[in-house]
């Protein structure tokens, strides 16, 4: 009885051929992924800001000559809490100035009578805010002057700076998955050539165009697999050590954090699977455009 | 030797329009001149015929339209009653399907082992190595590559090749068999046994049209010949 032998791909294996297309489309989803955990971080970041501005209200007391600073502090705690839609009321002692002032102003201790502002801040509930001014009027005969900040103004700002962020971070993506597109397109054109006489060996023996896509394009999306898999670990590792470097050193405050959460690990099969999608549908659309050109 | 003839002009089914038909068929390539002129001839279902000539007379010119890899600049090619001219994209590789080509260049994939370019027709009709592998061996012990399954046509000599080919060409057990020199790199013994094949071929009903220089191998046949020269079809003969 004869062995049942397996049968032997169609398109030979092309070994260290793949290899540089394989390298520019893992770059290709190494940066795209980049940009999409970037985009995530700062609408989370932005979220995370929004959340808090819509929610809280400063105030800055300014106490007068004749005033003590911490006693007005809690006489305009006093008198806001009882304002409606004020959920709760944190009042800020002199020290806690001091600590805000302290990488501007170094160690040296203030005067005891500097007239250090000292802030108050007012829990309120987002859905059923202070009236507009209400705050304001609160404090319109007190001996001392208040300068109310209502952070929801930034709201706004926040969330228009992070809209931005993630439209360039879907365009930089569009752009990147077009550059791979357009790789694959030169690569097929380039594999069909240099397979020419498989596919007319293929066509005299009865095979259908569809056939002859279907070898390649199944080639060319596990190509755009591999180099899914490989760019998106990639840009999760290193999007953990940014992560990292950014959490450790401090250096990054500024900017929205990079540490993926559980859902941005989602974007490796996700990455994955789309490079090998556009891979994939680039060669069929290419060889087939190729296969009815030579006829 | 003698093979009592199969078939020529002994059409299995009479009353069918013919497998080939040329009726005044003119081809050139590109706008050269015409390297076939006023063809015409039938190959009747089930007949066994040679087509002869000098080289550069057409006679793979002539296959190329049988096998659908040209179109004719003028007349009518038809395949089994359907011209040639009027086949879609699509429809082509079903017609394709029912012919088995040897290549005088053998085209065989140099990254497939012979059993897979002997398999390639049958992988091609969506059949499963489970389904043609005893098949192919035996076709293979026939042709006498048995020793020679797993190696690639690289390794191989030029009689191993066309012997390939041919196993590759007759597996699907197709309509119309065409050959093109299919005995011209074997010895005689080989020759013998290889048109024995395409006479078993003709018996179960498979059109065959050999183009071939050699004459003692038409002459072993008493087949109709199909005698080329300078683009046009002199004459009709017998071979014996």
């Amino acid at each position: 009885m004869s062995k049942l032998r397996r049968a032997a791909p169609l398109l030979p294996e092309e070994a260290g051929q793949d290899l540089p297309l394989l390298a520019v489309c893992a770059i290709l989803t190494f940066l795209a992924c980049l940009s999409v955990m970037g985009a995530a971080g700062a609408w989370r970041a932005a979220s995370g800001w929004s959340g808090q501005l819509v929610s809280e209200i400063t105030l800055q007391v300014l106490p007068g000559e004749e005033t003590d600073g911490d006693a007005a502090a809690q006489d305009a705690g006093a008198l806001a809490s009882g304002l409606p839609g004020v959920i709760s009321v944190e009042v800020r002692a002199r020290a806690a100035s001091e600590a805000l002032l302290r990488p501007w102003l170094g160690s040296a201790q203030l005067p005891d009578d500097f007239p250090l502002p000292r802030l108050v801040t007012l829990e309120i509930d987002p859905q059923d805010p202070p009236a507009a001014g209400a705050v304001e009027a609160l404090f319109a005969d007190a001996p001392y002057r208040v300068i109310v900040d209502d952070n929801r103004l930034w709201a706004g700002a926040i969330a228009r700076a992070s809209g931005t962020v993630r439209f360039f971070a879907i365009g930089l993506v569009i752009l990147m998955c077009a550059a791979a597109a357009a790789v694959i397109v030169f690569a097929a054109r380039a594999a069909l050539s240099m397979r020419r006489e498989i596919a007319e060996a293929l066509h005299l023996v009865g095979a259908p165009d569809r056939f002859i896509i279907a070898l390649f394009q199944a080639r060319f999306f596990m190509l755009g697999l591999k180099a899914g898999t490989v760019g998106s670990i990639l840009a999760l590792l290193a999007a953990l050590l940014l992560g990292y470097a950014g959490g450790s050193a401090g250096a990054l405050f500024f900017l929205p954090s990079l540490a993926p959460g559980w859902g941005v690990i989602l974007v490796v099969p996700a990455a994955a699977l789309l490079a090998g999608l556009i891979s994939g549908l680039a060669a069929r659309l290419t060889i087939r455009a190729g296969l009815r050109k030579r006829s | 030797m003698d093979h009592s003839l199969p078939a020529g002009s002994r059409p299995d089914n009479a009353s069918a329009s013919p497998a080939v038909r040329f009726d005044n068929v003119g081809m050139r390539y590109g706008r050269g001149p015409e390297v076939l002129s006023d063809i015409s001839f039938d190959l009747p279902r089930g007949s066994f015929q040679f087509l002869t000539g000098p080289s550069g007379a057409g006679k793979t010119s002539l296959l190329r339209l049988i096998y659908l890899a040209e179109q004719p600049s003028r007349g009518l090619v038809s395949l089994f009653g359907e011209d040639t001219s009027v086949m879609d994209r699509d429809t082509l590789p079903a017609f394709r399907r029912r012919i088995g080509v040897i290549f005088q260049d053998f085209r065989l994939l140099d990254h497939l082992s012979v059993f897979d370019n002997v398999a390639l027709p049958l992988r091609v009709a969506g059949q499963g190595a489970r389904q043609y592998g005893e098949d192919i061996v035996e076709l293979l012990n026939w042709v006498g590559l048995g020793h020679r399954v797993d190696a690639y046509p690289p390794t191989l000599s030029g009689g191993e090749q066309q012997r390939a080919a041919i196993a590759r060409a007759v597996v699907s057990r197709p309509e119309i068999l065409i050959a093109d020199e299919p005995t011209g790199n074997v010895d005689p013994d080989m020759a013998r046994r290889l048109l024995r094949l395409f006479v078993e071929l003709n018996r179960l009903g498979t059109t065959v049209l050999i183009a071939s220089h050699d004459i003692s191998l038409i002459r072993s046949m008493n087949a109709p010949v199909l005698e080329l020269a300078d683009g046009r079809l002199n004459r009709r003969a017998r071979s014996a």
